[in-house]
């Protein structure tokens, strides 16, 4: 039962810990709550199922064309609706990422309609292991193993590479890495396409768990995600990880224990909680204010 | 005679402006903590179902007035702001945004359980006892709000909000007492919230927890913004638009979602200091009359 439980948690929460990713990386970079992320995960599940249902591809290859084609729509919508008001007050970046959201779910409803789709069966042919009295499916091995290879991916491009230095330099300090020779615009583009892919590979994975894929799926996702991010730390890579599995494996146990019916609730009352103890997150840092 | 009036008013074009009404009490509650004291608060929903319950409550369970009904809801809803103000306004920033909205959530899901709020069915509400038609209660309640949010942004509170607002670490060694304030104000907004969400309980006539999410924090935070934040004329005037928008773009029929999103959009990216971010109403007025402005005119909003 305990065991069941954690891997159930731990499927959920490493789903959660994908698209903090994005809001992470992204705060890291420009400070600004990019509200359109939790709808680029959905586009990304609808991307997913489509090349699944329509073109008859490979999982695999349905979750790469997601990521691919919401890497475009991150740099798109990061180039029409934030780039203008980097320089003004970061409210008003916020209200136009409120406004993106709701531009990018009421045109999912009205393309894909209002209810929720189901993956087809032969999508990936789940079947279950029996470890002591845990029934776990392939499934759920599936997500984790692919959240776990994109994690340490992402990993390896922030810490090896070149553009992941100017990604690191970039968070640390805006202007003084524009004036080393950082091509900045580049490096917030690059970011926006990174968290958008690990966005789209995380809507096609959830649509997978649920067997749903609705219009109205980012939103929830993107406040439980937004709330993982800040509960690890904002703008902390390992934090988001730590704190979407946290909150994956909180909410499941919450719910095992008999509180279904405020599942919404625990994630947040977690994070409140949390930072109360620790008003920076798990594992965020605690920036002096110079005078 | 106030009820003949009211009926002589086409009926859908006074539900628009009660919904506008409604919607300048609730932007201006909102703009008491974020415009004047600076801090983002992602859960005034919370607030406006606190009083929206209360109000609601009140009406089916006692024999009171509506006006003290409105008070009392506004009252209760302050009070629970100033207890959970207490704890989380020591937050600073993007951490408070997202423990208020946090906090909403959690509200939701209580409301959606409890026994007295009738769970996910919601509560009927009765018609408000009073004399006065509804309409007419609310215009009051928009003058008085209009004229408190006037006093307080122009007393010594309300400099000491701005002072906060503008640099925290000036304000305190200034030895303006910043936690006390920020609950005040955290009170205070929350009260205007509560009484926002009792009329509107009472002029929809029917309330459910699942009303108040975060997509009705996001629509008063959208109203100030877009108005321009901090300014009394931009809460009225953004609510007003938002509020009314829904109603004007209904001619596009499914389109009008997408519409309303892309409008956010472009309106930022074009005014983003908001509509009348910046400019000074006052001043303007004066000048028009032929009086000169004292002082210089407010300078563009610092990036925060």
């Amino acid at each position: 039962m305990f065991l069941q439980q954690l891997v159930n948690g731990i499927a959920l929460g490493s789903t959660y810990a994908l698209i903090a990713l994005g809001y992470t990386m992204v705060y890291g970079i420009i400070a600004l709550i990019n509200f359109a992320h939790g709808e680029i995960f959905m586009v990304g599940a609808f991307i997913g199922l489509l090349m699944v249902g329509v073109f008859k591809f490979n999982i695999f290859l349905a979750m790469a064309c997601a990521m691919i084609f919401c890497m475009v729509l991150g740099v798109v919508i990061e180039f029409i609706a934030y780039r203008p008001l980097r320089k003004s007050s970061r409210l008003s970046a916020f209200i136009s990422a409120i406004g993106v959201s709701i531009f990018l779910s009421s045109l999912a409803l009205m393309v894909f309609g209002a209810n929720a789709k189901g993956f087809p069966d032969q999508a990936f042919s789940s079947r279950q292991i029996h470890i002591g009295d845990a029934d776990i499916s392939t499934l759920q091995l599936l997500i984790i193993g692919v959240s776990a290879a994109l994690m340490i991916g992402l990993e390896f491009i922030v810490q090896k590479t070149k553009i992941g230095k100017a990604m690191r330099a970039t968070s640390e300090d805006y202007n003084t890495a524009a004036l080393m020779g950082i091509n900045v615009n580049f490096v917030i583009s690059f970011t926006f396409a990174l968290g958008s892919a690990l966005a789209a590979a995380g809507g096609v994975l959830v649509g997978m768990l649920f067997n749903a894929v609705s219009f109205n799926m980012g939103l929830m996702a993107g406040l439980k995600a937004f709330a993982a991010a800040v509960l690890g730390g904002i703008g902390s890579i390992p934090g988001a990880m730590l704190g979407g599995l946290l909150l994956g494996v909180t909410e499941v146990f919450g719910v095992a224990i008999g509180y279904s019916s405020y599942r919404d609730a625990i994630a947040f009352a977690i994070l409140v909680l949390v930072l109360l103890v620790r008003p920076t997150g798990l594992l965020g840092r605690k920036v002096l204010t110079k005078v | 005679m106030l009820h003949g009036l009211v009926n002589s008013i086409d009926p859908y074009f006074l539900q628009i402006l009660v919904n506008i009404g409604i919607g300048i009490i609730l932007a201006l509650g909102l703009n008491i903590i974020t415009g004047l004291t600076g801090q983002l608060s992602l859960g005034h929903a919370a607030f406006m179902s606190v009083g929206a319950f209360t109000g609601a409550l009140l009406t089916l369970k006692t024999g009171a007035p509506f006006s003290l009904n409105l008070f009392l809801s506004g009252l209760f809803t302050a009070a629970v702001a100033a207890l959970i103000g207490w704890p989380i306004l020591r937050l600073t920033g993007d951490y408070l945004a997202i423990c208020t909205l946090g906090f909403a959530e959690i509200v939701k899901v209580i409301f959606l359980n409890l026994e007295i709020t009738n769970k996910a069915l919601g509560l009927t509400v009765p018609a408000p006892r009073s004399t006065l038609p509804m309409p007419v209660i609310v215009l009051m309640v928009v003058i008085l709000t209009i004229g408190a949010s006037t006093f307080i942004q122009n007393s010594r509170f309300g400099r000491a909000l701005k002072a906060i607002r503008d640099d925290e670490i000036a304000a305190e060694s200034m030895g303006i007492n910043i936690a006390r304030y920020k609950v005040q104000s955290f009170a205070v907004s929350a009260f205007m919230a509560g009484v926002g969400g009792c009329l509107y309980a009472h002029f929809l006539g029917y309330i459910n927890p699942s009303d108040f999410g975060f997509l009705k924090s996001i629509d008063m935070l959208s109203m100030i913004v877009l108005g321009g934040l901090g300014s009394i004329p931009g809460a009225v005037f953004g609510a007003s638009i938002l509020s009314a928008a829904p109603e004007f773009l209904r001619f596009m029929s499914q389109y009008r979602m997408l519409v309303y999103g892309a409008l956010l959009v472009f309106l930022m990216v074009f005014r983003p200091n908001g509509l009348l971010g910046g400019v000074n109403i006052t001043a303007l007025v004066l000048r028009k009359l032929g009086v000169r402005p004292r002082g210089t005119a407010r300078k563009k909003e610092e990036r925060r």
